[in-house]
């Protein structure tokens, strides 16, 4: 009786899996096509592409002649992921190399617990964080005029990127056979010879793809530094001055866009850069994945 | 024969699921307000207490911002639109072109916009003219000592703008009202996203300057009192300054509410009720001012 209620299901069951891998490739199309459709009527001449890219001039509802220049914005986000990145990977694989390779038993275990903490906070916590409390110790420790800014999101975003980096780094390290290691060791290797001389080169990339991966969370994340950043439309000259990013922008004005008005579509084309250059990442990240592969065959 | 009981338990919970659905439809059944982020409380207030009278009617609250409620009302999915700022001609016309009627205009309140500086900050008051200069573009002010403020308790002597995202009501308003119709703002304010974190991010803030509604004050702001032009007298943001039509406080706006065509029915009863004594006295009791003392 089990027997055939299970041969007569197995096959819807194998449908059911098979539509599940379909899904996401489904979606991710979905996704394109419904944010190019609603981009679309504003790209065909409509909007001026020269100013698009090239004027900071955002004023979407400026009366009667409204500017859509993104390049503060882009300016934003691209200054923002990179002081992230910049205080990330350091801290973030130094930290994977620690827990795997430096310490062990309940250390390890209370260290790994902790960071997976971190992780789950959510990032409306983090732009909490960064609002409330980060905000005050800048002004006051660097006697800027306001708390909330470029170094703010920076580092709450650094914050937000490190558990990623962190368990995703330590698997590639974990993953490192232990014969290498004892190769090395009985070569005369010391620790950290072992670390930068065996482990990263083996590595390699896994620790790539936990950067990425961190850079991929940096470039996407929207409530926090929508909270953090200070929000404020303008090129940055120095760490301390407020910036906005294209995702806080379309969080903040989205709600509000008059459906099918330019402005809200000019929303929509902001979510298509956003999209291309998370796709540029992801498809850097794969081909110098590819060509370590290739290189490792060859 | 195993999966009998099974698929009777699954057809009752469709059942109860398909039942719980047609009765979630509120639209249908009672009076939809959506808008303005500012009127949201003032909104539930209300819902609450004529519910607390009829208690067969069904208010269903939501907000997202005057220009939401607003595509709302243009495309018919709720019959009125809050709004902390008045509908603009295109909106206008979209009513009459989706839902061929005239879009009526209700005013239910006033709001007095209140001027946020930082506890500590020696400013006691401000001119309209002086605001421009501060928010608006090409504006000449942006240090603390061109107002005659000594910088030291401040920390810094650059004035740090906080304002609001470009979309909601309370920025359009204020443009209008401080700038003038075709000045716009200076960029590189910090733009915030609610009244609440405007407030928020001033007392944190010591150099910060802000705008938000009066209701919003908290212990670590003060608010300043604002003069039509440089010299002349500061009125103090309170609810009978801003009842007063003539010297009185002089950014105050009136909060709407808006219908396609007469309202009727249901709605027509919910909006009387509202300018009526009872809706009114939810008004004061949110800190805002009634529309009959608006003298």
């Amino acid at each position: 009786m089990l027997q055939v209620v299970l041969d007569r299901t197995e096959p819807a069951v194998e449908w059911l899996i098979r539509l599940c891998g379909w899904s996401a490739i489904l979606l991710v199309f979905g996704i394109f096509f419904f944010v190019f459709r609603e981009a679309l009527p504003m790209l065909g001449g409509k909007l001026n592409l020269t100013e698009f890219f090239t004027s900071a001039e955002w004023r979407p509802t400026a009366e009667p002649e409204p500017h859509y220049g993104i390049l503060a914005l882009l300016l934003g986000s691209l200054s923002v992921t990179a002081l992230a990145m910049l205080l990330a990977v350091p801290l973030g694989l130094g930290a994977a190399v620690f827990i795997s390779e430096f310490s062990s038993g309940r250390v390890r275990e209370t260290l790994k617990v902790l960071i997976e903490f971190l992780a789950a906070i959510p990032s409306v916590v983090w732009g909490f964080v960064g609002y409330m409390m980060l905000g005050p110790i800048i002004i006051r420790l660097t006697g800027a005029p306001v708390g909330v800014c470029l170094l703010n999101g920076g580092i709450i975003l650094a914050l937000m990127s490190v558990p990623i980096i962190v368990s995703v780094g330590e698997d590639a390290l974990r993953a490192v056979p232990d014969s290498y290691r004892e190769a090395a060791l009985s070569m005369g290797a010391g620790r950290w010879e072992i670390v930068y001389r065996v482990l990263f080169p083996a590595a390699k990339n896994g620790l790539l793809a936990a950067v990425l991966l961190g850079v991929g969370r940096a470039i996407g994340e929207t409530m926090a530094v929508l909270m953090a950043t200070g929000h404020a439309v303008q090129i940055p000259h120095s760490l301390l001055d407020p910036i906005r990013t294209l995702t806080a922008t379309i969080a903040a004005e989205l709600g509000e866009a008059v459906q099918g008005e330019p402005h809200y579509r000019v929303l929509f084309v902001i979510g298509l850069v956003v999209f291309v250059l998370t796709f540029i990442v992801n498809l850097t990240a794969d081909l110098v994945v590819k060509g370590i592969r290739n290189e490792r065959a060859a | 024969m195993k999966m009998r009981p099974r698929s009777w338990v699954a057809l009752l919970a469709g059942g109860l699921l398909l039942g719980t659905c047609v009765g979630c439809r509120p639209a249908a059944e009672g009076v939809c307000i959506e808008g303005s982020d500012t009127m949201v409380n003032l909104a539930q207030g209300w819902a609450e207490n004529y519910h607390a009278t009829y208690p067969e009617a069904m208010i269903q609250i939501s907000g997202g911002g005057s220009g939401v409620g607003i595509a709302s009302l243009i495309d018919g999915n709720c019959e009125i639109a809050s709004a902390s700022r008045k509908m603009k001609d295109k909106e206008k016309e979209r009513v009459r072109e989706k839902r061929h009627r005239e879009p009526m205009e209700f005013i239910v309140g006033y709001d007095a916009l209140a001027i946020y500086v930082h506890k500590n900050n020696p400013l006691n008051s401000i001119s309209i003219e002086e605001l421009a200069e501060i928010y608006g573009q090409g504006g000449k002010i942006t240090r603390w000592s061109q107002l005659g403020v000594d910088p030291k308790p401040l920390g810094n002597d650059a004035i740090i703008r906080v304002s609001r995202q470009n979309s909601s009501g309370t920025y359009v308003y204020f443009r209008e009202a401080v700038m003038g119709k075709t000045r716009d703002y200076k960029l590189g304010s910090i733009d915030q996203n609610g009244s609440v974190d405007v407030v928020a991010l001033v007392a944190n803030t010591p150099s910060a300057i802000g705008y938000s509604g009066m209701g919003y004050a908290d212990p670590g702001v003060k608010m300043l009192k604002v003069s039509k032009h440089k010299g002349g007298p500061g009125i103090a943001p309170t609810v009978e300054n801003a009842k007063r039509r003539e010297g009185g406080y002089p950014i105050t706006r009136p909060l709407l509410l808006y219908t396609a065509g007469e309202p009727k029915d249901k709605a027509k009863h919910f909006l009387d009720w509202i300018l009526d004594k009872p809706g009114q006295k939810v008004v004061v009791e949110l800190g805002y001012v009634p529309v009959g003392d608006h003298e």
